[in-house]
């Protein structure tokens, strides 16, 4: 087992995890640009396949994309060093913060702070949806449109658990990728 | 057993995120607030606002805020494992079945079909945190009791966000001060 590299694996997610604002994304491009470009221990084309991987798998992509690269590096003792090094900094800070709101969310000034800034994370997050959802119109898939409007009308309105909701479309992309899969070796033959 | 239970809830959101960042959003909300009733719907906006301007994914962050708020820092650390272990083990699963089979098609057949649906989940989980700040009393008082100074916030957050692709977190931070300095002019401070 290579110390010195698990180290430098360990150091490189606890830095960028504590200073890597605007999610996972950013974060996947930092640790290509560390392990791919600066330290040369992952070649590029492998790097696009292991964030392909992060990007398919449920969680977040910064914890994701650290466990690829720890991984691929070092193996099991790889993936510890780098998901305890991703996940320290949020740790500690909403440790932090999380006594403080105890402390502090009836002081009058805080309150309307935080009263105000719920006016701006929800801009922030419908902001996304409307992104999101005008690229999914333009691929003109009229499946996805009404995957979509079915899924909002079932949780919106039917309370309909978000888990059951997301195994139901799972089965149906597992059903669509096997007719496809029948049929493409149908072409073949 | 709450230990228990904090690891379950978020062992369940952990594995059913797919797509990172807010994808988490409706599974907390679903664990969170409707199942355990850990948090409150405000409580909840302030922890998503909170996610926003720290470094660290929403997931994450959350089993911190959670278990913190449950049960101390033991609740916090089980509950940050429960959110990571899915990760481990698909992620760890998949590049092993991807070196064996190199082929991710069927994967990404039903992580198509997923996006939609994730789309309509997170917008769910945006009108969770909007309605009550817009409408206090509920949605089916819209007719009577409007905040309209929170829906004109919420329209300038999203037009800059859409038209000058203002930061997220200075938006955020523009309508918590705007609160505070409507509510100290009126003095109801």
């Amino acid at each position: 087992m290579d110390i010195k590299k698990l180290r430098k694996i360990f150091f490189s997610t606890l830095y960028l995890s504590s200073f890597t604002f605007g999610g996972g994304y950013v974060i996947v491009t930092l640790l290509k640009k560390k392990f791919v470009d600066e330290l040369h221990w992952i070649d590029e084309k492998e790097m696009l396949d292991l964030v392909a991987i992060a990007q398919s798998s449920p969680g977040a992509i910064a914890v994701n994309g650290s466990i690829v690269v720890g991984y691929k590096i070092c193996g099991i003792p790889g993936i510890i060093c780098a998901v305890f090094g991703a996940i320290i900094p949020p740790f500690v800070i909403i440790s932090v913060i999380s006594s403080f709101y105890t402390l502090f969310k009836n002081n009058t000034v805080i309150k309307a702070l935080l009263y105000g800034m719920r006016s701006g994370v929800s801009a922030v997050i419908i902001s996304v949806v409307y992104d999101m959802t005008k690229n999914v119109m333009k691929e003109k898939d009229i499946s996805k449109i009404i995957i979509l409007i079915a899924s909002f009308i079932a949780n919106y309105y039917f309370n309909v658990n978000v888990v059951l909701i997301i195994l139901i479309v799972i089965a149906y992309g597992l059903i669509k990728a096997f007719i496809k899969g029948k049929k493409e070796k149908e072409v073949l033959k | 057993m709450i230990y228990l239970q904090l690891f379950l809830a978020f062992l369940q959101i952990g594995a059913f995120s797919f797509g990172g960042g807010y994808a988490a959003m409706p599974l907390i909300q679903n664990q969170v607030i409707d199942k355990y009733g850990w948090l409150s719907t405000s409580d909840f906006s302030d922890l998503v606002t909170i996610s926003q301007m720290t470094p660290g994914p929403i997931a994450v962050n959350s089993a911190t805020f959670v278990g913190n708020q449950v049960a101390g820092i033991p609740g916090a650390i089980v509950s940050t494992l429960g959110v990571i272990l899915p990760s481990c083990i698909f992620v760890t699963l998949l590049a092993w079945l991807y070196v064996k089979y190199k082929n991710l098609k069927p994967l990404q057949e039903v992580l198509s079909a997923l996006a939609p649906a994730v789309i309509a989940m997170i917008f769910t989980a945006g009108l969770t945190i909007l309605v009550p700040t817009v409408i206090p009393s509920g949605f089916a008082n819209i007719a009577t009791d409007v905040n309209i100074r929170a829906f004109v916030l919420f329209l300038v957050a999203f037009f800059l966000l859409q038209k000058y692709k203002t930061d997220p977190i200075l938006v955020m931070v523009g309508c918590g001060v705007a609160e505070l300095i409507v509510q100290f002019a009126t003095s109801s401070l």
